[in-house]
């Protein structure tokens, strides 16, 4: 598959491919969420590798101080990788550099004030030298997101917009209209990584926003086991896997035996 | 370094600031504020921004807060003349008494303003961060007031260095749950708070101690604490015959210091003048002096001054007094100090400690540490402008710096 620097239009568009390539297998696409340099620096792109082999789509987690929408799992690994030194600068670096790139498509996953401070006049243009193909940014609602929006799209890079189940009716339709890549549908209210046992008002809420959803709708937030997303595989296109898979490589153990559990088809 | 307007655009910015302008639809103040949180509580702060506009504008509302502010605050608080201080210092000194509202801090004003919006709102619960812990007791007995839950998040630092306020908190019937992630102090308090809200966007209401956070909240504190400024203009020209040539408050998240000010912005005679946490002195890490060294950047809702790194990494902050210790600042100071209205200095952690002293032994008044910054800054500015009327913001008293005082200013002396 073309990652964000290939041909064939915008680097986002390369998201939404991944994930209906894994729907045509009959099963949700797998996105994985890892922390940019945890549980160790030097084995970023090693452990990046073995992720992105097992999974549709990567999240990278750029590190921040403040991770006000993340559990304790993430905060944890967020502080851990700013102790070893670990920047956004650094993290695209070591992306542009990485041989052979991952296949599956890559996402950043940061908060605005890193974002900010790298300068949006220079960030999209390093994202998509670094194969990166779209950012999550979770302390940004779309009202605030028309600066970033715009910079991003110019290099073909996608901002994806997260909707909740508070979300008012009216404003989720806006919302799965504006989005790019794929809808972050967030499965309930609170931070990343409470283990959820997806009651049926979720359920409705999700087949909710796919039916306004022009592209792929992901579940994410408390997904841990194969067993949400057995309950989750009709009504959603991917299921995001966050903390627990942080926590498999905080333990040393291997990721891809863990994110192939997960996986409903062989 | 901070950004500073030309001077077209600063007299532009201004205008606007005192048409009350600001904040704008956006929730901004000039390039400031704005909401920067997750999806999950933009719906809350929506609803949240309707009840403002609605009650703070409503008779009835305004009714019930004017009366519990004179029957169980303590409102109006005295202005207070400053004889020994002001024979020394050379001017005419006097303090705005926010040490005599209830629970010993202007932090009630807020409190018991927001409590009453809650309840308007339908709230069953109600959080609320603190650093130094009087915004924590502030709350908590504005909720024991009106009968509302109350959890407030304190970092396990400042659990420590204002222990008598935990105790308070306690007795005023609130869940205290010391913070031991981040830096553990406010910043980290405010980040858990933010996390309990998103958990339950619709039930629980977030009671925020500053002028900080997501639109409407910068405005909604403001509006509450603006009744200092409103008492102390009115009673400086019964009291003094006449308006002050300049007026001090200490600025951590910026609540006393706007409170304050707002009603002076207008006068354009008036120096107002904002005294910032020096700490051990300017390197990164050593102090809270936002406005003084900081750029600006989003950090827990709003475009403000910030204290970071190059990388946008928030930096600690250090500062003797807890309720200083904050890396950001209300975003209307930022847009007051880059518009050139008020002017900034700091004052060291020494500097507040041999001031608290000084207004101990003069005046007969345990100030709190925060607000003995602004005494440093006022003394300072008294020796170059001799003869001149200051009014200080007397914002706490410092009964809950006991401990921090025991190992400093009383060590060996017990």
């Amino acid at each position: 598959m073309a990652n964000a620097t290939g041909a064939g239009g915008a680097g986002h568009e390369t998201i939404g491919a991944a994930i209906r390539a894994a729907r045509e297998r009959g099963e949700p696409a797998l996105v994985a969420f890892m922390t940019a340099g945890f549980p160790e620096r030097a084995r970023f792109t090693a452990d990046l590798a073995r992720v992105a082999s097992a999974a549709d789509v990567v999240e990278i987690g750029v590190p921040f101080t403040d991770p006000m929408a993340d559990g304790m799992t993430i905060q944890r690994a967020s502080h851990a990788a700013l102790v070893q030194g670990v920047s956004l600068r650094w993290i695209l670096e070591e992306l542009t550099a990485m041989q052979p790139r991952p296949t599956a498509p890559l996402l950043l996953m940061s908060y605005l004030n890193p974002l900010l401070a790298y300068g949006l006049d220079q960030l999209p243009a390093a994202a998509r030298v670094a194969g990166v193909a779209g950012f999550i940014v979770p302390d940004l609602p779309f009202e605030e997101c028309a600066e970033l929006k715009a910079a991003l799209e110019a290099e073909g890079v996608g901002l994806v917009q997260m909707v909740t189940p508070v979300t008012p009716a009216e404003r989720l339709a806006m919302l799965c209209r504006e989005a790019q890549g794929f809808i972050y549908a967030v499965t309930m209210t609170g931070t990343t990584g409470k283990a959820v046992t997806v009651p049926d008002e979720v359920i409705d809420y999700l087949r909710q926003v796919k039916a306004l959803a022009p592209i792929p709708v992901c579940a994410g937030f408390g997904i841990r086991g194969r067993e949400q997303v057995e309950r989750l595989r009709g009504c959603v296109d991917g299921v995001i896997v966050g903390s627990a898979l942080v926590e498999v490589l905080e333990r040393g153990e291997d990721p891809v035996a863990f994110l192939r559990g997960l996986r409903l088809v062989g | 370094m901070a950004k500073v307007f030309e001077l077209s655009a600063a007299a532009a910015l201004m205008k606007r600031e005192l048409a009350g302008e600001f904040p704008d639809a956006r929730g901004r103040f000039g390039p400031y504020g704005g909401r920067y949180v997750p999806e999950t509580l933009v719906p809350a702060l929506e609803r949240l921004e309707a009840g403002v506009k609605r009650w703070l504008k409503d008779p009835e509302f305004l009714a019930e807060l004017e009366a519990q502010l004179s029957q169980w605050v303590g409102r109006p608080t005295p202005l207070s003349p400053a004889p020994t201080l002001s024979s020394r210092w050379g001017a005419q000194v006097w303090l705005k008494r926010e040490d005599l509202a209830h629970t010993g801090a202007h932090k009630i004003n807020n409190a018991i303003g927001q409590a009453l919006l809650a309840k308007r709102l339908g709230a069953k619960r109600i959080v609320a961060e603190t650093g130094a812990g009087q915004h924590g007791v502030a709350t908590a007995a504005a909720c024991a007031r009106l009968g509302l839950p109350c959890t407030v998040y304190m970092g396990a630092v400042d659990c420590e260095r204002q222990a008598p306020n935990v105790g308070r908190m306690k007795l005023l019937g609130a869940t205290v749950v010391p913070v031991t992630g981040g830096d553990q102090t406010l910043r980290a308090a405010i980040d858990e708070a933010l996390r309990d809200w998103v958990s339950d966007p619709n039930g629980t209401y977030y009671l925020i101690g500053s002028a900080i956070g997501p639109h409407p909240y910068p405005y909604v504190v403001r509006e509450l604490q603006a009744v200092i400024g409103r008492e102390t203009r009115a009673q400086m020209i019964r009291q003094a015959g006449g308006l002050p040539d300049a007026v001090f408050a200490c600025v951590g998240g910026g609540s006393n210091s706007l409170g304050m000010f707002h009603r002076f912005v207008a006068d354009s005679n008036v120096k107002l003048i904002g005294i910032e946490a020096g700490g051990r002195g300017p390197a990164l890490g050593d102090n809270s002096a936002t406005l003084t060294l900081g750029r600006p950047g989003v950090l827990q809702g709003s475009y403000t001054m910030l204290l970071q790194d190059e990388n946008g990494q928030i930096q600690e902050t250090h500062s003797v007094s807890a309720g200083l210790d904050y890396p950001g600042v209300a975003p209307e100071h930022s847009l007051l100090m880059s518009a050139g209205r008020i002017q900034y200095d700091s004052a060291t952690d020494d500097e507040a400690l041999a001031s608290l002293a000084e207004c101990c032994e003069a005046e007969g008044i345990l100030a709190a540490i925060e607000t003995a910054h602004a005494f440093c800054g006022a003394r300072k500015w008294a020796a170059t402008h001799p003869g001149t009327k200051l009014v200080i913001c007397l914002s706490g008293r410092g009964d809950k710096d006991m401990p921090t005082l025991q190992r400093t200013l009383l060590k060996g002396k017990l």
